[in-house]
């Protein structure tokens, strides 16, 4: 049974900010939802509360790294590039200040619907001159992902996980280096963040089919190197199936699809997400089977690559974790 | 540690009247330019550079160098235009200007306080230069892009902070413009200082009461600004954005825990009254018609006390 973390995230800020003066905690009101309450409370001198007013916050944070700070925003990932869009560019990613932006609920993982999941956030910020994308899959992951941040000459985006994590790697995130899980011929599978997670569960009923799959997982978005991914796809027979909790468009599929493209790589690609929709609110085991995000959607896009038909049930699948909406570990149910 | 820059030898109204005229005749070689925001801001950027900043001496050269790409990791010679403001030394004081699109008065500002060569404004908007019409981040002068109006303020609240936080003497100011109190940012950024008590920051806004469509009133009616910065927590003095010793006593204010802001009132006619008959479209000011050039010509050239300029239009017209 995989191992439950709980929290990782408070934890593993508070020890990077101790130990990093110049580093300093933003808040825009969803303090405790992201984990620095207690920070917040413990270590007031490091900590901003600018409200809930995410442009200001965008390019005040830009003139605290003009100052030689480097402020870690908390708040929810849409809220780090929809509202504050423009100050995003002018005021950090142009100018390439150290700002880290810590967007937390990333995609589906929350119940709070449209307004709240972040399903286009690795697509824009791929787009973003000068922005560095990280994306965290477990809760090794993210008890790095404070220093892979900070280690950034530049903004950095990162998808971060909260509340009950799972821990599924134990070594720290290495920036630019992708997880290898699977060393198959068949087919390439490319996740990153919680479909990590979903491919695990897929690959056994995979391999007992018959199916020797590649795995990897992707931690570093942007910036990436093209040549060890090319040797993967060289190295399977089939081709390749992306699963990403985010919209097809602009995202690890978007990046498979470019450099498979970019090098005349004439295998397949099988692009799973969100199909050109957004989602609604609901608990994320019931959105990601409804919007094709989970492990039986996978083995359905590995069907689909190799134009068979495995008879995989759901039942032969790795259980899945059923978590509560509202639970200990959370503020609230968003 | 570089030394001060001693002061000019000239008056605050010299350098005030000197940033109108290089402003009218930039206007009047290149068929239009930002004669407005020349009128309404010369004093202000006039008594900035020449009375109330405390800046080092330029660490960039006289004639602006060419554009030297934008910020990169692959580009590690990048720099700002800061340097003709002086190094970013603790002791010194930053200024933003928060509308970009004031950037040729702030060019002809430069020139005029000995900071920049007047080869400088010759290279206004001109293809490869650093002297952009929306003043950029390399542009002399400018630190931060703000050309998206509004965000200036906030970037100075976080750059003051900091600058609080450790200790450092200087001030940090912004030069602001009416119309960016349009923008929801301008409260978000007031309200944030407040609350970090942030009083190292101060502000002179140019209240010309023109945006780009027209005059304020008719665009958006944004009612009593300083009553508003008071509310959301600044302090706010009013000026006669033409009157250097208002301007020279609004800065006394105690603003303890709060930032500063100065509402500077100001024409847009000012020093080219000829001008007012081109309003509500004071924004950027093309001459519609030879003929309006020649009458703008004559009639600026008289009122600022210089020769006509001479724009070709002898050449066998």
């Amino acid at each position: 049974m995989v191992e439950m973390v709980s929290r990782p995230y408070e934890r593993a800020f508070e020890k990077h900010a101790l130990a990093n003066p110049d580093v300093l905690c933003l808040s825009a009101d969803l303090t405790s939802s992201c984990e620095i309450d207690k920070f917040r409370d413990n270590h007031p001198d490091q900590f901003l509360s600018l409200g809930m007013a995410e442009q200001n916050m965008m390019s005040f944070a830009g003139g605290l790294g003009l100052a030689g700070f480097r402020p870690f925003i908390h708040t929810f990932g849409v809220f780090l590039y929809r509202r504050p869009y423009d100050q995003l560019m002018a005021s950090v990613a142009y100018p390439r200040r150290k700002v880290r932006l810590m967007g937390f609920l990333p995609g589906i993982t929350t119940p709070g619907g449209m307004t709240h999941q972040a399903i286009e956030d690795i697509s824009v910020m791929r787009s973003i001159p000068n922005m560095t994308v990280l994306e965290t899959g477990d809760a090794t992951e993210v008890e790095s992902i404070c220093e892979a941040a900070d280690s950034i000459d530049g903004p950095v985006y990162c998808r971060v996980l909260r509340g009950s994590v799972p821990r599924l790697f134990d070594t720290p995130i290495e920036v630019g280096k992708m997880r290898e899980l699977a060393l198959g011929e068949d087919v390439l599978i490319v996740t990153s963040g919680i479909t990590t997670e979903e491919a695990l569960r897929a690959r056994a009923a995979l391999e007992g089919a018959g199916v020797s799959v590649r795995h990897l997982h992707l931690n570093t978005i942007k910036p990436f190197d093209a040549a060890a991914m090319l040797d993967h796809i060289a190295s399977v027979r089939h081709g390749v199936v992306t699963l990403e909790n985010h919209v097809t468009e602009g995202g690890i599929g978007s990046l498979l699809a470019e450099i498979m493209a970019d090098h005349g790589v004439g295998k397949r690609l099988v692009r799973l997400g969100l199909k050109d929709t957004y989602a609604h609110g609901g608990s994320r085991s019931y959105l990601m089977k409804h919007y094709g995000l989970d492990a039986t959607a996978l083995v359905a896009g590995v069907e689909r690559l190799m134009g068979a038909d495995f008879g995989i049930a759901e039942a032969d699948l790795t259980a899945t974790r059923i978590e509560a909406v509202h639970s200990t570990v959370k503020a609230e149910g968003l | 540690m570089p030394e001060a820059l001693r002061r000019n030898d000239k008056s605050t109204e010299e350098v005030a009247l000197g940033i109108r005229r290089r402003v009218f005749e930039h206007a009047m070689r290149n068929n239009g330019g930002y004669l407005s925001q020349a009128c309404s801001a010369a004093e202000q950027l006039a008594w900035l550079y020449n009375e109330e900043l405390t800046l080092g001496a330029p660490t960039l050269p006289m004639i602006p160098k060419p554009f030297g790409g934008v910020p990169s990791a692959d580009n590690p010679d990048y720099h700002t235009g800061a340097g003709y403001n002086g190094p970013a030394a603790p002791e010194f004081d930053r200024l933003f200007i928060a509308p970009a699109h004031y950037a040729l008065v702030a060019y002809a500002t430069l020139i005029e306080v000995g900071r920049m060569a007047p080869e400088g404004l010759e290279m206004f908007n001109k293809d490869g230069s650093s002297v952009e019409m929306i003043g950029a981040e390399h542009s002399p002068g400018m630190e931060v892009h703000n050309g998206t109006l509004g965000i200036g303020f906030s970037t100075a609240a976080g750059l003051a902070w900091g600058r609080k936080r450790r200790g450092e003497p200087g001030r940090t100011w912004v030069y602001m413009s009416d119309g960016e109190v349009q923008e929801g940012q301008t409260w978000e950024a007031i309200a944030a200082a407040a609350h970090h008590r942030i009083d190292n920051l101060y502000a002179i806004m140019d209240v010309n009461r023109q945006q780009c469509d027209g005059a304020m009133g008719s665009v958006m009616e944004v009612g009593d600004i300083g009553a508003k910065i008071e509310q959301f927590g600044g302090v706010a003095v009013w000026v006669d954005g033409h009157n250097l010793d208002q301007m020279r006593e609004a800065v006394k204010t105690p603003h303890r825990g709060k930032p500063l802001i100065i509402l500077a009132n100001s024409s847009p006619f000012r020093g080219m009254p000829t001008l007012q008959l081109r309003f509500p479209r004071l924004h950027y000011v093309r001459f519609k018609s030879e003929h309006e050039r020649a009458q703008m010509n004559r009639d600026i050239a008289k009122s600022l006390g210089v020769p006509q300029v001479d724009y070709g239009q002898t050449e066998g017209k």
